[in-house]
Formats: C-alpha cells, structure tokens, sequence
C-alpha cells in the first residue's frame, strides 16, 4: 500500500500539485485520470523520487519516503518497476538485454539464471522469438510489453505505469491493459497507472482518483465514475461525441421512466 | 552571467557524481569497450585523414615562404615538425574531435533524456551519470594515442608533400626533424591534450544530459555543446600555453 498525504510540487513558480492524498491499495490497478496537463506524470515521478514534493509524505508500506536512509532508498528502488510513457527502452541493447537489464545491475545472479527468468517473464508477457531484435525493430504495442516484462522481472512490489496504452490502437491497449491487470492479482503488486484513456478507466479501474488544476477532485471505481454528478467528471468522461450520445439516451431513458 | 555560472556550477556538480557510486565492474568494462570502439578507434579515419593532408599544406607553406637562400632547406622540415606537434595535432584535431565524437555524444545522450531512458535508469537506482559519462572519459584516457598518430601521419605528409614536390629532399626532411629536439615540447603537448580530452569527454555530456525537450532540441543541444566545448579548448589552450612555454 502507497499513501501519501498533502503532497505539493512546483517547478518554478507554477504549482503542478495542489496538496494531494490518497491511498494505492495493494493486488489492486489504481488509477490517476486526468487530462494532459493536469499533472499525472509529475505525480507519478514524485511516487518515484525523481521529483521531491515540497510538501507532504509519501509512505511505501508504512516507510516513509524522505526519512529513509540512502541504503533503505536503494533497498526500494529494487522493488519497483516502472513503464514509462514511451516505453524507454534502451535503443542499444536487445530486447532480452533491456529485460535483463535490472537483474544484471542488482543482482548477483549468473548469466544463466538471468537468461532463464528473461525468458520466463518474456513468455508471461506473451512475447516469444524477438529475444535478439532491437527496440527500433518492433511494433510500439511490442515494445511495451519488453517495458512491461523488464518492470517485473525483478518481481517488484510496486508497479508504476505512465499511460500504458497512448499510442497503441484500441485493441492493443485493451490486451496491454488487461496484462497489467492480471500481473497485479497475480504477483498482489501495488500497481498505479495514469491514464486518460476511458476504455481503460471502464476496464481495469478498481481504485480511481480524478485530478483537476493540481487537485483531486473526485475518488471511486470504475462503476461509480459512470453514476456520479461531478461536473467536472462528467465533462471529462464524456468528452467524445460517441460517450455524449451514449448519456443523451440514457438521460432520455431515465426521463421516460420518471414519467411513467 | 547567473546562468553562465549556475552552468559551471552544474557541470563540476556532475563531474563529481561521475565519480561516486559506480555501477559494477562487470557492466562498466563492456561499456567501456564500447565507447573505445565508438569514440576512439571510429574516429581514427578522419583523424589520420586531416593531420596527414594539414601536414603536407604547413610543409609546402613553409617551403613556399623560404626565399632567402641562406636558410637551409631543413627549416622546412624543422617548422613541420614544430606546427604539427604544438599545435596542428592537439589542438586543431581536438576541435575536429569536437565534432565528430563531440556531436555524437550529445546526441546519443541527449536522445536518452528526451526518450526518458535516463529517468528509467534512475528508477531503477542506476547512478545514470557514472553509468553513461566514466566509460566516457576512460575511453577518452587512450586519446593521447590518437594524437600521437595524428602527430606521426602530419609529419609523414609533410615530408611527402615536401620531397614529391620537389621542395626538399627525403635526407634533408628526416634531418630537419630531429634538429634542436626539445622533449619537455612532447610532455607540453601530451598534457594539454590529455587534458581536452576530458573536456571532449565531458562538456558534450554535460550538454545532453542536463537538455529539455524534444528531438528538435537534440539538434540544438549538440550545436551548442559543439561551440562550448571548442571555445573551452582553445580557450585552456591559450592558459596551458602561457603556464607552461613563457
Ligand atoms: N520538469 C518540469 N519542469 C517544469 N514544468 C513541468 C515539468 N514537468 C511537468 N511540468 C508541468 O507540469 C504540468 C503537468 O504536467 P504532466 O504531469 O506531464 O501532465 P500529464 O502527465 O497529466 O499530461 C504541465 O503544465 C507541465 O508543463
Ligand atoms: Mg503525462
């Protein structure tokens, strides 16, 4: 479990994070919605330790963040897997190299035993046979999955995920999604991911928080963001004209009811 | 001029982080190989190239402004000797190698920022400037080779340019560059360019790592560390010269 309590971040004079809290549950997707802009990725990076609130805890199980040692810093590092926006993998190195990546660096497993659990995560993430290709010779959907297998190969406990699915098609980001959702019941990971991706808010959003101008605004699952009356949520989920149609009939469906 | 310091300032923060928590010996020596091969043995061709050609031309300038028969023909090979080793080889191939390798750098670097590789590295805990920047300068330790070379293939095209155009001949060449020999002129070049080749390592690196923004930037990112790291050297050319030849 991720808590954080009234975290604040600015870069300069623009405040990004307005005093945020919230609580990650762990086994479950929780999910950051939000439109570009309104600060997901600085949310996420400050979850990592790549930006420093200024203001407020973030606590790892009960460990908080800025009272950790450097030694206790590392020792968490080591339990986290991220997959960036657009994958990052590294151009230089082959797909099981990028996968194996951080059992070389922090492991003191042999050659062998890396290859072996390469392997063994390259096939959980149904991604055989490209062992030898390079990041520049797969397609994008292929490329987050190599992004997905070297976030677990080291079997975090927590996973980050910076909208998973931008630039994927809708088919592939459905199957992307539904991969991380089963890795997280299946390892019980803390796993966050930011998205503005409706499908995916309706498909995987077990633990939802809606941020607006650097603040929460709204918090539930996935049935509960189709039955509030938050305006704000409201314009946001149903700012495509298919989603608009869908609720005008609805509405209209409710008012004949009420009429009856 | 707060900038300009706030940079200096950056940069002698990241030398020092280059240095600190290192990634393992194991990983570190493949990339150390890796950068030799990029960075030192891929730019031999247009080193070897340049000093041989820049050879031949201070020779057959020298031998073209020698029209008082009173100076022996050997002066020639003497000043060739003289410009190649101060001068032509460190310096100028060191602004050369600002291009070539300098370039190269900033933008691979560069490409690893925007692309949020080196925000991956961090995640996982990888100290990313010791992990991308020491193999860098440790490649950058063989450079004094390169400028030997460079220092070789200059002298050997001056005296081809000097006895195939019949400005001097091969005796006299091989006689003029051993006159007046000073050995403390072989120290004074091999230290300045020992010297930049640290800063050929590490103002591109500092310029890529430390960019914002996009694939364009990447272009304007490796313009600007090409100027920076040019003006750098001459600059410390000028200061080394001053301590240690007046
Ligand atoms: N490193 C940074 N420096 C300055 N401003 C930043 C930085 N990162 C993000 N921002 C600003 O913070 C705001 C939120 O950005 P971001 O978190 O990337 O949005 P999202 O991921 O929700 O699309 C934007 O206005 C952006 O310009
Ligand atoms: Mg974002």
């Amino acid at each position: 479990m991720i808590e954080i309590k009234n975290i604040e971040k600015s870069f300069g004079d623009t405040k990004v994070l307005k005093g945020i809290s919230a609580v990650f549950e762990t086994g479950k997707t929780n999910l950051i919605i939000g439109q570009s802009g309104s600060g997901k990725t600085v949310m996420i990076k400050s979850l990592l330790g790549i930006h420093t609130p200024e203001v407020g805890t973030i606590s790892f199980d009960g460990r908080i963040y800025s009272k950790m040692t450097p030694d206790e810093k590392r020792t968490l590092r080591t339990e986290i897997g991220m997959v960036f926006q657009g994958s990052a993998l590294f151009d230089s190195m082959t797909v099981e190299e990028n996968v194996g990546f951080p059992l070389k660096m922090f492991t003191s497993k042999r050659n062998r035993e890396i290859r072996d659990r390469v392997n063994e995560v390259l096939q959980r993430v149904n991604l055989e046979g490209s062992n030898k290709k390079f990041p520049a010779e797969i397609s994008g959907g292929m490329q987050k999955r190599v992004a997905i297998a070297r976030a677990i190969v080291n079997n975090p406990k927590y996973l980050f995920c910076d909208e998973p699915n931008s630039g994927l098609d809708p088919e592939t980001s459905i199957v992307i999604d539904e991969l991380i959702h089963e890795i997280t019941k299946e390892y019980d990971i803390t796993t966050v991911i930011n998205t503005h991706d409706m499908n995916s808010v309706l498909q995987i959003g077990e633990n939802i928080i809606f941020l607006k101008n650097g603040k929460k605004e709204w918090e539930g699952d996935k049935e509960e963001i189709l039955e509030t009356r938050n305006k704000s949520i409201i314009e946001f989920v149903y700012s495509s004209d298919l989603f608009k149609k869908v609720r005008e009939n609805l509405l209209a469906e409710e008012e004949e009811e009420d009429n009856k | 001029m707060i900038k300009a310091l706030n940079q200096i300032g950056r940069y002698f923060l990241m030398i020092g982080e280059v240095f600190y928590k290192p990634v393992k010996w194991k990983v570190m020596k493949t990339l150390i190989f890796k950068e030799i091969d990029d960075l030192i043995i891929g730019s031999m061709g247009i080193v070897a190239f340049i000093s041989f050609f820049i050879g031949g031309v201070v020779a057959i300038q020298t031998a073209l402004n020698l029209t008082n028969p009173l100076i022996p023909k050997s002066l020639i090979a003497f000043a060739t000797r003289q410009s190649v080793i101060l001068e032509f080889a460190p310096t100028f191939i060191s602004i050369i190698m600002a291009g070539r390798a300098g370039s190269y750098i900033t933008s691979s670097i560069g490409t690893m920022r925007v692309t949020e590789q080196i925000d991956a590295l961090e995640v996982m805990g990888v100290n990313a400037v010791n992990y991308l920047i020491f193999p860098k300068i440790i490649a950058f330790s063989l450079y004094p080779f390169v400028i030997a070379i460079a220092m070789f293939l200059g002298i050997l095209g001056g005296m081809v340019a000097g006895v195939y155009g019949g400005f001097i001949g091969q005796a006299e060449f091989l006689q003029g560059i051993q006159t007046d020999f000073i050995p403390y002129h072989i120290f004074y070049a091999f230290f300045k360019t020992f010297i930049f080749g640290f800063i050929l390592a590490t103002i591109p690196s500092f310029h890529g790592f430390y960019m914002k923004g996009g694939a364009l930037e990447v272009g304007k990112a490796s313009t600007t560390s090409f100027v920076w790291t040019s003006v750098v050297i001459i600059l410390l050319n000028y200061i080394i010269t001053q301590l240690l030849l007046s």
